[in-house]
Parts: C-alpha cells; sequence; structure tokens
C-alpha cells in the first residue's frame, strides 16, 4: 500500500512510556508501519532532526514554559501536523508533570509543565498513563482511514474519533475528582467499576457500588472518567464493537 | 480491508431488544445448579462449560461480600465458587472494576465476565476505547448479561427487606422481582411480597438514564421475564456467543424450548423494553432543561 500517512512522534517533558506503549504493539506496530504510515520524525525512532510536514503528530509529555526548545517545538509541532494527538496523560493533562516546582538538577528553574492544550489547539486526546498500545493503535489505524479510506472508512473513523476530539475541547484539566463532578454528582453513576479499573495507581475503590477516590494519589492522568460508560458513550460506534474490533485486527495481520 | 459486516442472520428487532441470532427459553439440565438458581441457571451452567472446557480460565461473578446479601465482584475459577455466587443479588457489584486485575493478580488470559446492561456497555466500551485497560481488550472471551430494569444500593435494599418487609437481611433466602412484585423470601418459609411501587424511589438514579433492558452488548444475555417459572429466556448475540452456546447445547448443558412456544413469551420481554427506554429517554431529555436555562449532561452526547 504505496499510499501511506506520515506520523511523527514528538517527545517533550514525559518518561517514554507513550513511546514504549506505541512499540508495545510489537508486530502490529510493523504492521502499522508497513502498510499505512511513515515514521517522518521521532527522537529516538527516526534520524530527522527538524520537525516535518506530517499527517499527523503523536505528542508525548507536557511543555516547560521555562525550556525555550519545548515551546518552539510544540508551535511547530502544531504548524507542521494536520492533527495533533495528545497522547498520554501529561500531554492532555500534565498528569504527573503538574506536581513538578522545579529544583531538580540539572536544570533547577525548571518548574513550569503545562499540558500541550494550554499552548496550542490540540484535536484527539489519549488519556491514561500509560496510555494503552490498544487505544494509540486504534486511533493510528483509525487517522489513516480517515485521511486515506474510503467513504464508509472515513464516516467510521470519524465518529470514532469523534469522543476523544470532544475530549481534546473539554479542557487541560483531570482528576479523580471529574468522576464526583461530572458523573456522581450528575446523577449519573450506576456503580460498573470502570474507573477503578482504568486507574494506574490503584486510587479507587467502590464502597457500596460507588467511586471512592483517594485524592492524594491520583496523578491526574484523565483514564477513570474517559474510561467511564457514563463519561461518553456513543451508541453509533460501541454497539458495532464486533465489527469494529474484527477490523482493527484484519488491519494489522 | 474489511469494513463492518452486517450480517444477515442478525435479526433486528425493533432495536429495543438488541441485535441477536437465536433467542430461546431454556434452563439448565445440572439439578444442583437448579436447585441454587434465581430462574434456569443460565449464567452458572454457561460459565461451568466454559470454565470446564477452557473456553475461558475464570469469571468475574458477583460473590458474598462482607454483609448478608451485599455481592462484590469475585474471581471464580472453579466450579463450587461459581456455585457459591449463584442467584440475583439486586443490588451493586462494581463488576467492571476486577478487569484488569484478573489479568494482572490472577494472571487470567481468558476472562468470563457477568453483568448487568450497563455494565456489558462498559466491557464493550472498554475494548473499543480502552483508555486504561491495557492488554484486556482481547482478553473477554464470554459476557453474560442479565436483563434489567434498574438496581438498588445495598442501603436501598435493606430499607426494602428491613423496613418495608419487615424481615432481617441474614434471614433472606432469595429475592425477587417478578409478576409485578419485589418478593422476599425468608429462610424459614415466610413470603413477604411489596408492590413495585415502593421499589422506585429507591432506585439507582444512574439507571434512569440508561436505555438498555436486555443486555444487548453481551454475548448471550439472560433473565427470567418472557419464560415460564424455572425458565430463562436467553438472547445469544455474537458470532463468539454463537459459538459457545452451540457448543453447550451439543454437551447436553441445557434443555431449551422454542420462544415462541412459551408464555409470556417475547411479546412481554419487547413490552418492558420499550417501556423502559422510552421512560428513560424521556428523562434523559428532561435532564437537558433541569434547571432554569441549564441543563444535566447527557452521556449520549459526549464527555463534555
Amino acid at each position: 500500500m504505496a499510499d501511506k500517512i506520515t506520523v511523527g512522534h514528538v517527545h517533550m517533558s514525559g518518561c517514554t512510556g507513550c513511546l514504549v506503549s506505541l512499540a508495545d504493539n510489537y508486530g502490529g506496530l510493523l504492521t502499522i508501519l508497513d502498510k499505512y504510515a511513515d515514521l517522518v520524525y521521532g527522537l529516538t525512532l527516526a534520524d530527522v532532526r527538524h520537525i516535518p510536514k506530517m499527517d499527523v503528530a503523536l505528542v508525548e509529555g507536557s511543555v516547560c514554559i521555562q525550556d525555550k526548545l519545548s515551546v518552539h517545538e510544540i508551535k511547530e509541532a502544531r504548524e507542521k501536523a494536520a492533527v495533533v494527538v495528545a497522547v498520554g496523560g501529561c500531554a492532555c493533562y500534565g498528569n504527573i508533570t503538574r506536581f513538578g516546582r522545579g529544583g531538580q538538577p540539572n536544570q533547577p528553574q525548571h518548574e513550569s509543565y503545562l499540558p500541550i492544550g494550554d499552548l496550542i489547539k490540540v484535536d484527539v486526546y489519549i488519556p491514561g498513563c500509560a496510555p494503552t498500545p490498544q487505544l494509540i493503535r486504534n486511533v493510528c489505524v483509525m487517522a489513516y482511514l480517515l485521511l486515506k479510506g474510503n467513504k464508509d472508512q472515513q464516516e467510521l473513523a470519524k465518529k470514532y474519533l469523534t469522543p476523544l476530539m470532544q475530549l481534546a475541547d473539554r479542557g487541560t484539566e483531570a482528576c479523580g475528582c471529574d468522576l464526583m463532578y461530572d458523573v456522581v454528582n450528575q446523577g449519573l453513576c450506576m456503580g460498573c467499576g470502570s474507573c477503578a479499573a482504568a486507574c494506574p495507581v490503584r486510587a479507587i475503590t467502590h464502597e457500596y457500588g460507588k467511586p471512592n477516590v483517594n485524592r492524594e494519589m491520583c496523578i491526574k492522568c484523565g483514564a477513570c472518567y474517559a474510561q467511564c460508560p457514563r463519561s461518553f458513550f456513543n451508541f453509533d460506534v460501541i454497539p458495532e464493537f464486533e465489527g469494529i474490533m474484527d477490523a482493527i485486527d484484519a488491519a494489522l495481520k | 480491508m474489511p469494513l463492518m459486516r452486517h450480517s444477515n442472520e442478525v435479526r433486528e428487532m425493533a432495536g429495543e431488544l438488541g441485535k441477536y441470532k437465536l433467542c430461546v427459553s431454556a434452563r439448565s439440565a445440572d439439578k444442583a445448579i437448579l436447585k441454587k438458581a434465581q430462574d434456569g441457571g443460565i449464567v452458572t451452567q454457561l460459565f461451568k462449560f466454559a470454565l470446564e472446557e477452557g473456553i475461558i480460565d475464570g469469571a468475574i461473578v458477583a460473590g458474598p461480600g462482607d454483609e448478608p446479601w451485599r455481592p462484590r465482584p469475585f474471581i471464580a475459577t472453579t466450579v463450587e465458587e461459581l456455585m457459591s455466587s449463584s442467584g440475583t443479588k439486586y443490588n451493586i457489584s462494581p463488576q467492571v472494576s476486577w478487569i484488569k486485575e484478573a489479568t494482572r493478580s490472577y494472571g487470567l488470559d481468558k476472562i468470563g465476565i457477568v453483568g448487568t446492561p450497563c455494565q456489558m456497555q462498559a466491557v464493550r466500551k472498554g475494548q473499543l476505547y480502552p483508555v486504561g485497560l491495557r492488554d484486556v481488550p482481547d482478553k473477554i472471551k464470554l459476557a453474560i448479561g442479565i436483563f434489567c430494569m434498574e438496581n438498588f444500593s445495598y442501603q436501598s435494599v435493606k430499607q426494602l427487606v428491613e423496613d418495608h418487609a419487615a424481615m432481617k437481611m441474614e434471614a433472606v433466602k432469595k429475592m425477587e422481582i417478578g409478576k409485578g412484585k419485589f418478593w422476599v423470601y425468608g429462610q424459614r418459609g415466610q413470603v413477604v411480597q411489596l408492590p413495585l411501587k415502593v421499589t422506585h424511589k429507591y432506585e439507582q438514579p444512574g439507571c434512569h438514564v440508561c436505555l438498555d433492558y436486555v443486555a444487548n452488548l453481551a454475548d448471550v444475555s439472560t433473565g427470567s421475564v418472557g419464560s415460564p417459572d424455572g425458565w430463562s429466556t436467553v438472547f445469544v448475540r455474537t458470532r463468539n456467543g454463537d459459538d459457545i452456546w452451540s457448543k453447550a447445547i451439543a454437551a447436553g448443558c441445557f434443555e431449551t424450548k422454542p420462544i415462541e412456544q412459551v408464555k409470556p413469551g417475547l411479546e412481554l420481554v419487547t413490552k418492558l423494553a420499550t417501556e423502559k427506554i422510552t421512560k428513560n429517554q424521556k428523562t434523559v431529555e428532561e435532564r437537558a432543561k433541569f434547571g432554569v436555562n441549564k441543563g444535566l449532561r447527557n452521556p449520549y452526547l459526549g464527555p463534555k
């Protein structure tokens, strides 16, 4: 398949866990690079010094505003990429970098870290710490279908990506408290347990069927709220789970 | 790349009952399961078969919790553990909370899970949008859904049993909703029935926006409604569900009757499904105008 999309991995202040998650698709990643996407930029993976023009920028990490290069690069990524995807909790919400307040060697003055959405317009969010290989994979496949697929495939990709685009519009703050503010307080929680399963630091337990968030432990990755079926549930996509999962599996064979 | 296949054999019944390949009235062929079963023992029997055949290596069930009739998600890896969790508890067990842990602490590669329609929605969302469910999506091998009109918090059920039915929780042998009543059966043979009207105000609020009655997204869904006493109505929905169900039938796990030949049959299921969905759709719409030029969130429109 000659008609590939171009993808870059842009590394801001993050731990490279998101990149590792992408790589954890193993054979699937090779298939993606083989058939659907050319990796045109990536610190460790592509020998390219400056951010080139590309279809999709997968941005990992938050932006340290005391680091001129980072600020320059995130703006450049926005200019050069048609679609900017915030990959992982740091790019979406700041995640653990929200707790940074400087003093670390060898750049103690680096103390302010912003989710990329505070500096540029972001198109798609993939929350979580680390984001899962499977969600990154799904978004990559859908981005390909959106840009290169036939009409039906474009339609599906648009529907699939819509809630992740809405998450990007929703803002740059996330916390386990979202479960209280936007689900329980809104009379929407039905006690399924998705939030507790999604939490990477086991900060959520269920007491009598409702989430109980240990806010001291919460790292602000956004996984719990995004996983909750009462944050978004798109009836035009999820009920088609069997066909969509088959299609993604087939695409990666 | 093949896009979504729309199989002709999938029947769509006006939407309320979801897609299904097969609908029957069934009960377990195992006397020991039937003795402890809520109705036809479908969930216990199907998980037992799947465990024994190696289709799953464990199932997330609603097991006994710290207080009488308080369930908790429990990972059953043996038939004995399955049996100890049979029966309906009528209050919340956050089944999905263990779905990742099952693959970690318990090392399961092939998970079974039973849950309410909303929990099946959570499972399928988790498979298509696995935000925090690393490596879980392809490990879910059998999702069994149970029909559900609404759920109660533990405290609500306690209020109904102890305050309205004047029975101690530990003295209850079985609870049941059927024939328009909430039934509480005591260990010593006493039976208290409450009109459903009494129970409505105790319902879990989150249930009132639910648009699914018969677990449309499960592999196999089941419930008492539509079938005679001691039998369950069963919808076989997905290709995977169909595969497992046919193997279970071939192995003689279930007695079945065509749903068209039992009373009250699909007509009642459709009626109740339509009632629930119509009422809750109205709630969703009313929520949009709940305040003065301000409304409550609608999860079906997005995460904002």
